[in-house]
Order: structure tokens, then sequence, then C-alpha cells
């Protein structure tokens, strides 16, 4: 089977693919919040304006029909659409289980009561920017106090209280603080997310990129505080792939059971597919999602193994791994057939590597002398990504 | 793992939900941002765990069902493996 030609509807190989189980719609890239690692893309201001309701419900009536049965519903922030409790009912009359992915920023008694009613399934509480509210939450005053009304919010209404961290350089080393306030605000599940470097974080990553000894602490934390409360909280720690030796089975390979739609209706075989070159990305207000998901070239490019180029090819890992991440592949060596340059048998494997080490040489530095340059997501400094070398710079 | 007690009612946990989906020919269960597939036995058990009825009266209908006897081992290895995951909780 050629992976890369579209398989006749109907066919041994369009037979072969199974449902998109899992759905995610990005509703909209409005969000109140500047995340330096948010994975939005970074030219997201000059996408087109976001679908209608109609057009949503018609997104989730098609997907259903296929076999979707988990759904995401995120951004920006989702609760910036006023139609977000409309598009949850519609889902839930539909049989799907809802996924609420939220800053809290937005999120009310009354929206809270209305989403419940709606059928929305489980929430999940994201924690926010890295410098300003990182440091308001540590000290615990505004956003502390934000995120302990919605997590109050969230228990009373019967949901499980699940809390999102991302982690990077500069707030890896609270760990302990963070779990701490974790606690504090009643959380049962908490995941602590390394940063992964696509999108706001790509540009960011010289600046984002902890060093190996700060992971090993962060993790030794972790460890510790989960002998301490045991069942009461259970706690997830995802490392940076940028420390593995192999790469991680992104979306268990492209096409294969993830279906994003962007605000503006295009279709994405990963959330940073976007940025992928050659890809024709179909939108929903012109494609069935039935077409998109079996007959679109894009969602056929990396099926299967016909892409694959060596060490890929002839490797045994392939069908456990699928040659990794397309978006780092691509990032980092420009070919997104190319391994991901995560995999240590990558030719590439020296540039992750690097960026390693730059991170350490960074890290040895005393802290006056750390250069910190961040991009913060917002409109004005929207611009394209490219690759090779991240070039951050300054807030002009 | 310990043996469930046969007068205790199993149900599906808060924050989980079982249903059959038509695409995948199968029970699922589904929970945040995941998803099991079940095989045909464990559907079968899970769809009877309604909080209502006890361990015995499940075992005594799967029987009844597929034509079986002595199924109440297997059922409760399950329904304990289903415990520990969190799959199910037990009511009085």
């Amino acid at each position: 089977m050629n992976a890369v030609t579209q398989p006749a509807p109907g066919s041994a190989a369009a037979r072969a693919v199974g449902p998109p189980l899992w759905l995610l719609l990005e509703l909209t890239y409005r969000c109140p919040l500047h995340c330096v690692f948010c994975y939005n893309p970074t030219d997201f201001a000059s996408t087109a304006a976001e679908l209608s309701t109609a057009q949503w419900l018609k997104v989730l009536e098609e997907a259903r029909a296929l076999g979707a049965v988990q759904l995401g519903l995120s951004g920006g922030e989702p609760l910036a659409r006023e139609d977000l409790e409309p598009i949850v009912a519609a889902a839930h009359g539909l049989g799907f289980y809802i996924n609420l992915i939220t800053s809290g920023v937005g999120m009310t008694e009354a929206r809270m009561r209305a989403l419940k009613a709606a059928g929305l399934d489980h929430i999940q509480l994201s924690f926010q920017d890295s410098t300003r509210e990182m440091n308001d939450f540590l000290s615990s005053t505004r956003t502390f106090e934000l995120k302990s009304k919605v997590a109050g919010l969230i228990r009373a209404h019967g949901y499980p209280m699940v809390l999102n961290v991302v982690l990077h350089r500069h707030n890896i080393d609270h760990v302990g603080e963070i779990l701490a306030m974790a606690e504090a605000m009643g959380a049962q599940y908490v995941e602590l997310a390394n940063t992964q470097y696509y999108g706001w974080a790509w540009l960011n990553r010289e600046q984002l990129l902890p060093s190996r000894a700060q992971l090993e602490r962060a993790e030794s934390v972790t460890r510790e505080f989960r002998e301490r409360v045991g069942n009461r909280m259970k706690v997830y720690f995802v490392v940076p792939d940028y420390f593995e030796t192999r790469p991680k089975p992104c979306m268990s390979g492209l096409g294969s059971v993830f279906l994003a739609v962007a605000p503006d209706g295009t279709a994405l075989p990963c959330h940073a597919a976007r940025m992928l070159p050659g890809l024709q990305l179909p939108n929903v207000a012109t494609s069935s999602v039935r077409e998109i998901w079996y007959e679109s070239s894009a969602f056929n490019r990396f099926r299967g193994e016909g892409w694959m180029k060596e060490p890929c090819v002839s490797c045994p890992e392939r069908k456990k791994d699928f040659g990794g991440c397309r978006c780092q592949a691509y990032l980092l060596t420009g070919d997104p057939d190319n391994a991901d340059p995560v995999c240590e048998l990558s030719a590439h494997h020296h540039l992750v590597t690097e960026a390693v080490a730059r991170a350490e040489a960074a890290a040895s530095q005393p802290k006056a002398a750390r250069e910190q340059v961040l991009k913060f997501r917002d409109h004005r400094t929207s611009i394209p990504v490219t690759t090779g070398e991240p070039q951050p710079r300054g807030r002009d | 793992m310990s043996e469930v007690r046969g007068s205790l009612k199993p149900v599906i946990a808060h924050g989980m939900r079982l249903q059959w989906e038509p695409a995948q020919e199968a029970h699922v269960l589904l929970y945040p941002e995941g998803m099991v597939k079940l095989n045909g036995s464990a559907g079968a058990i899970l769809a009877r765990c309604d909080g209502a009825r006890t361990l015995d009266e499940i075992v005594a209908d799967l029987e009844r069902s597929y034509g079986a006897s002595n199924l109440a081992a297997d059922v409760n290895a399950f329904v304990s493996f289903a415990l520990e995951k969190r799959w199910l909780e037990l009511r009085e």
C-alpha cells in the first residue's frame, strides 16, 4: 500500500483506516492570556474568521457519524465563544464524551451551571503564563484566587478537579510549591507537562528548555510528593522529549485516530500540522469530515510507511513510534519525512543534544547574566515560523 | 487483588461513562481524555454494573445469558481489576 496516494473510497486501503476517535475543536484563537509556551500557530493572527455555531454543529454530526467519541474543546480560550453551551449540548446529544480545556478565565457560576446542564463531562483547568502569573501563583495572589475560585466551582459541580501545569526552565524549580498549591486548591489530578517545542514555544525554545539537573530535581520532588499524598492525588510528569533517545509515537501516527479543526475550519492531522510544507489542508466549510478523513491528500500523506526514510524505514521500532513527530522533524531538519531527531538513530540527533547542551550552559550562568528574551503570544508579535534554529527576538 | 463480596453493588465510577460504539463494534469506557475499548466479556460485565444489582446477581445473570456456569471466579477477578483501575466503585 502506498500511503501517499489517496485510497479509493471503499478500497482495502480506505477500510484499513480506523475512525477519527479523537476530535479536537479549537473553537477560537482568541485568548486573554499571552503564554510563551502556547502551541497555537505563531501566525495565528492572520487566520480567517471563526466558524459559525451551525458550522461547528455540522462538524460534530459528521465526525460522530464516522465514530468520533472523545471530544476536546479548546482554543485559544474556548470560554471566549458565547455559543460554547449550545455546542456542548449538541455534542452531548450526539453521544460525545466532552472535555473542556480552559484557563478558567471567563468561568462564572452561571456558565458552569449551564455547561453542566448541557452535558459537559470533564474540565481540565490549565495553568497559564510563565512569568508574571507564575509569580502571582507562587505568591498566592491574584492567579491563585482565580484558580481557587474556578477549582471550587469545578468541584461543587461534581467534576474531578484536573490541573494542568506547563513546565519550563523558569518554573520547573518550583514544582514542590506548584504541587502544594494544587493540593491546597483540591486538585485530584495534576499533569506536570513539560513544554513541547512547537509554535510560540519553538520561538522561545532557547529560553524555555530546562537543564537535565533541573529535570531530575523536579522528578525527585514529584516522587516524594506522590509518596506523601498516596491515592488522594494523581500526579503525572511528562518528560520533555528532548531528553529522550527514542521519539514519542506522535498522535499514534498522523491520520490514525486524531482530527483537529482550527477556528477557521482548517482540518489538521495534529495540532501543529499547519506548519508542514506542501500539505493541502482541507476545510470543514467546503468538505465533509468523511472526505477529509478518508480521501484528502493531507490526511493520507503520513499514513502507513510509504513516506518514511532511513533510518526509520528499516527500523523495527517504526511500528511502535511511527518515526516520531513529523512537525519536530520538519522544524529541526527542514524535511518532514526525516526521522524525528529526538531519536538517537537519527543523523540529526546532534541538533537535539546541542540544544540541551546550550540549556545546560545557560543554567550554569549566574542568574543575572541569563538572557531572558521571551516572545509573548499576542497579535502584535504574530509571525510565520521558520525552520532550523529558533531565533527569538525581543518584544519590540 | 482481594475477593469482592458478592453482596456489594458495583457501579461505573464517577466521571466514567460506558457506552456501545457501533463504529468500533464494542463497549467503550470513556474518561477524561481517554478511552478503553472493551472485549466482549468485559463489556458484558460492566454493562450490568448499574449500582442496583449485587455482584452475585450479576454473576447469575451472566450465567443465564451465556448459558454458562461457574463464572463467579472470573467475574470477581475482573471486577477486582476494574476497581483497581478505578473503572468501578462499590455501593453497599
